[in-house]
Parts: structure tokens; sequence; C-alpha cells
């Protein structure tokens, strides 16, 4: 090949031009793209388009353009609701409570099971653990549901007869229990799976730094306090960074599954707050104004943390 | 290096390792338990860790309900058309991204990893699938998600790692393109292929928001709606319907809870069969997801 061979567009001004001429030379790529992009075009970015709903007195019988402009009355609406300053509110509690407890478990599982010596037990613990991944919420909200009925369900059976408690726990119909509930029951969702990353990490440490810090005398939580925790290190400091970036998604799937109106009070979130408002009284132009201002947060949190983690790690996920 | 001395941390380990197994075997376990009790059992409740009087009347109700059964064939539908048609379009595309000469490569890229950071929101999207006219239509179920921009990505990478000899020899033998990718480049991907078909599999299964808001046609819904409206909108169809032919004397031998127990079941049971079988496909696939983008 020539020495050209390689390049096929040389930079310079006429780059943009001969692209427009490469699909004509690459016509069959440019058709099997084709599907690709009329589909991102019709159910990506005209969706995006439909932004302008939050800007607008919109009337379903006048459609998105005949609607009058109202600036940002929508915005303004919303935001003198307390249900929607609850909505916001319990948005970062739940998803500051599910990164304070539920970041740390699949690290510390990830560490327990690497002290595991029998290969099968190990593998059954991975097994049983990862499942609940693989189940939906509304599978498992109606497994909860269940368990946790303060009349026979068997939690609270378990909770009175070996743990002495008197009153039964409306785990899902009391405000003070709620968000402890939904964290517990994302981490026994979730626990196994995410573990798994912590695990490819730590299985690819040196075994020769364990050989030599245990001829030294070290022990095994010496071993993991020295050896495997500063090991996983970048790869905890970039999952920590892109959980932060996604913290304003709280869990609509577990939430919505789960909440009911007594407990509105501690777990109507963003997500739950849109679909109520948006689909189910029919406010499109509120519950669009609310999902824009949350995606916009999300867009801004989720492109700086993935940029911070692409810093540290030297490669993002995208 | 390995120690096999059995210290007092290490039996605390296996200890919490088991409790947290026992968490969850347990809670399955009491509901198979209580999805084979007679109702004197089953509103008794407490923790169910042996089934006594079994019986298979929650199941026999649960399996005689036409909804259950209407629910499986749109699941079936949705997974098996879903899945197929996302996997080559999603396939295709990848496919042309991952050619380093193709025209406007990056800014295609960044039109396609843009929608994973920003969407228009419920509502807009909303909007969009009914003026296509697609409510109450299998293309409701996959359509709007039908391209994944990650799977994309994840499929350009697997592409491009693959050698461009063997495509030069093809052009050179006179293939086109498409047919390069029909029958040299999707031969040779299978691994990622089928991770990502077992990814799209899963998501259909699981699916229920698309349906929820988009489906209002009951003879279209999938199980997953099907489950959510006996057990958390505590819709009393299969109660009462089935509670109305019957005798009065099946009354005393079903339980609401019994039934939703049962229900669970009937429609988690194709992945609890498969889950010990496709495991390890997708523990491998999260490591493909997260190599280098």
């Amino acid at each position: 090949m020539e020495r050209t061979g390689g390049r096929i567009y040389p930079g310079g001004r006429s780059s943009f031009l001969s692209g427009f001429r490469g699909y004509r030379k690459h016509i069959a790529l440019a058709l099997m793209f084709l599907p690709v992009v009329v589909y991102f075009i019709v159910f990506k970015y005209v969706p995006m388009s439909g932004i302008v709903i939050a800007f607008k007195d919109y009337k379903i019988s006048k459609g998105i353009f005949g609607s009058a402009w109202c600036g940002l009355d929508n915005f303004t609406k919303a935001f003198r609701t307390s249900t929607f300053t609850r909505s916001v509110r319990n948005t970062l509690v739940i998803s500051g409570l599910k990164l304070l407890f539920g970041f740390p478990a699949p690290i510390l599982l990830a560490l327990m099971l690497n002290e595991v010596t029998h290969a099968r037990f190990k593998k059954g613990v991975q097994t049983v653990t990862y499942l609940p991944h693989f189940l939906s919420w509304v599978v498992l909200a109606g497994m909860f549901q269940q368990l946790l009925s303060p009349n026979n369900g068997a939690v609270n059976y378990i909770l009175k007869t070996v743990f002495g408690v008197k009153d039964s726990i409306y785990f899902l119909g009391d405000n003070r229990y709620f968000r402890g509930t939904l964290i517990v029951t994302d981490i026994w969702k979730n626990v196994g799976w995410s573990s798994i990353l912590y695990l490819a990490t730590i299985a690819g440490i040196d075994p020769a730094l364990y050989e030599a810090a245990t001829v030294d005398g070290a022990t095994r939580f010496q071993c993991t306090r020295y050896i495997t925790l500063p090991s996983l290190a970048s790869t905890i400091v970039v999952m920590l960074i892109l959980n932060v970036g996604s913290v304003m998604d709280a869990g609509f799937d577990q939430i919505f599954n789960l909440y009911n109106s007594a407990v509105y009070e501690a777990g109507d979130i963003i997500d739950t707050y849109v679909y109520r408002y948006g689909l189910g009284d029919m406010k499109y132009a509120l519950a669009t104004a609310v999902g824009l201002f949350k995606n916009v947060i999300a867009f801004v949190l989720v492109v700086g943390t993935n940029l911070a983690a692409k810093r540290i790690s030297g490669s993002g996920i995208w | 290096m390995v120690q096999k001395r059995f210290t007092p941390g290490k039996a605390l380990i296996y200890l919490l390792l088991i409790l947290l197994c026992a968490t969850i075997v347990v809670a399955f376990w009491h509901l198979l338990n209580l999805s084979l009790s007679p109702s004197y059992i089953a509103t008794k409740g407490g923790l169910l860790l042996w089934p006594r009087d079994a019986t298979l009347d929650n199941y026999a109700r649960v399996i005689g309900n036409r909804y259950i059964w209407l629910g499986y064939k749109n699941t079936l539908i949705r997974t098996a058309v879903g899945t197929v048609t996302q996997l080559f379009f999603t396939a295709m595309g990848a496919y042309v991204l991952s050619k380093r000469f193709f025209p406007h490569r990056t800014f295609w890229t960044f039109f396609i990893v843009f929608t994973m950071f920003f969407s228009g929101g419920l509502i807009p999207s909303y909007l969009v699938v009914k003026n296509l006219g697609l409510l109450n239509t299998y293309g409701a179920m996959i359509l709007p998600g039908f391209i994944s921009a990650y799977n994309m990505v994840i499929m350009r990478n697997y592409f491009q790692s693959l050698p461009e000899e063997i495509e030069e020899s093809c052009l050179i033998d006179g293939a086109g393109r498409f047919r390069i990718f029909l029958q040299i480049i999707l031969p040779l991907s299978k691994p990622i292929l089928a991770t990502v078909a077992l990814w799209l599999v899963v998501g259909h299964w699981n699916s229920w928001f698309d349906v929820l808001i988009y489906i209002s046609d009951d003879t279209k819904f999938t199980l997953q709606i099907v489950l959510r409206r006996i057990i958390i909108t505590g819709s009393k169809e299969i109660l009462d319907t089935s509670a109305a032919v019957s005798a009065a004397a099946t009354e005393s031998v079903v339980s609401s809870e019994g039934l939703k127990a049962a229900c669970i079941f009937v429609t988690t049971l194709p992945i609890l069969c498969a889950y010990p079988f496709v495991q390890k496909f997708f523990v491998k696939g999260i490591m493909i997801g997260s190599l280098k983008g």
C-alpha cells in the first residue's frame, strides 16, 4: 500500500465536502445506516424537540405548535407547589441514602467472597446473590408485599417471635420506614450483581503481592487492607463518580411498584411525580417542565462525572 | 498463599455470606410454600418453611385464567420479534460505525451517544408514540427502545477489533458490504451477539412501564402487567371471575395471598429455569461492557 493509503480523507477544508461525496462512494454502508438515523430522529430527537411543551400553555386541542407560549410559567408553577419540592427532596435523600449504604455493600461482598477458599461455596453464593438482579421490580414488589405484610408477612412474624417486637411494622405504609425499606430491598436486589466488577478487579491482582506479604508475616486482614483495597481504589472511585452522576434517578421502577399514597411524603420522587401529574392528570406542560428540569441537571451531572471518571481511569464509559 | 486454616474471622465471613444467601433463598422458598398452601395456612401467614397440606389449587386457578395465557403470548411475541429485529438493526448500525472511513463518523457516533445522556422526557416521548398511532400495538412495546446506544457502542467496539484483512479479501472477490456484514461479520461475532441478545431478552421479559402507558387493550397486556394488576393494583379479576364460575367449596381453598404467590411463580418460571444456565454469559457480558470505550 502507498503511504497515503491508510487515510482516505485528508484533513483540511475539503474534508467536509468530500465527506458528503463519501456517502455516494459507500452507498451500501449509507443505506445500512439509514434505519438507525431514522430511528434516532423519530424516537429520540423528535421527543427532544417536544420539550417546547414545557414553555407553552399546552392545550391538547391546539397541539404543540398551536398552543400559546407562556415562558417559564410551568416551572414557576411547579416550584411553588410543595409536592414538587418534596419530590426533589425525596429524590436527593433516597439517592443519597442509596449511595451511602448501597454503594459500599457490593465492595464489602467482593472482599468477603475473596476470602472464601472453597470454590464451590463461592460459586454458590454468587449464583444465589446474582438472581434477584434478573427479576423485574414488579415481581420483587409482589414478593416484598407478601413478605413485609403487617398482617401475615414472614418478616413481621420473625420480628415478633424471634426479636420480640410488639407491634407489626408497616414497612411499605409508614413514612418512617419506607425509605429504609427502599434501601434494603435495593441492596438485596443488586448487591451480588454489582460485586462482579470488583471481583474481576480483585482477580486481576498479581498473586506475587500476596505471597510476598504473607512471607513477611502479613495477616489476611492486612493483605486485604494493604493490597486488595488499594488495588480496588481506582475502580471504586470510578464507580462512585458514575453513581453520583445518576443521583437524579432514585429508582423509578422500584418506588413506583412499592409506594402508595400513604408514603408519598417519604417516597414520592421526581419521576413518580412526573408520571402522576403528566399521564395521570394529563398536565402535560407541567410534567414536561419538571421532566426537563430533572433531565438538565442529570445531564450536567452525568457528563461532568464521566469526564472526571475518564480523567481518573483513563477511560470513561464511552 | 492460600490459608487452609479456619480462623474466627473467616468463620464470620462464611456466616455472613450464608445469611445473605439465606435471605434470598428463604424468601423464594417461603413464597413457593405460600403458593402451595390452602387458604387457612396462607391467610394466617408467618414463615412457611415447609409445605403443609400442600395443594395445587392456587396454580389451577392461575393457569385457568385467560389473562395469564394472553400475557404469555404477548410477552413471547414482543420478546421474540423485538430481540431479533433489534439485534439485527443494532448490529448493522454498529458495523457501519465501525468503519473508520465512513463519512462524518465522529458526528454520527455523537448523534447516537448523546441520546444516552439527554432525553425529551416522559411526556414528549409519550406524545410521539401516540401521534404515530402506535398506542395499543406491539410497535409501542418494541419501537421506542428499538436501538440502545449503549449496545451499539459495545458492538461497534467488537467489530472494530475484527481483522480488516478478511473483509478486504471479500471485497476483492466482489462481495458487497451488506453481504460481508451478513455472511462474514455476523458469524464472526457470535459471542457479542449472544450477549446482547440475552440482555434484550431479559429486558423485554421484564419490561412493564411501556405497556402500562401505551397499552390499554387488555388482550395485549404482557405478563408483567398482568402480574402487576393482580399483585399491586389488587385487581380482583383472577379472584372474582373464576370464583363466580367455580363452586363455593373452592372458596375456602384458595386465598389472595396464595394466588398472588402462585402468579409470581407462574410468570417468573422461565427466568428461574433458564437462569442457572445463562448466568455465566451475563457475567461475561458485564466485563465486555466495562472494557475500554
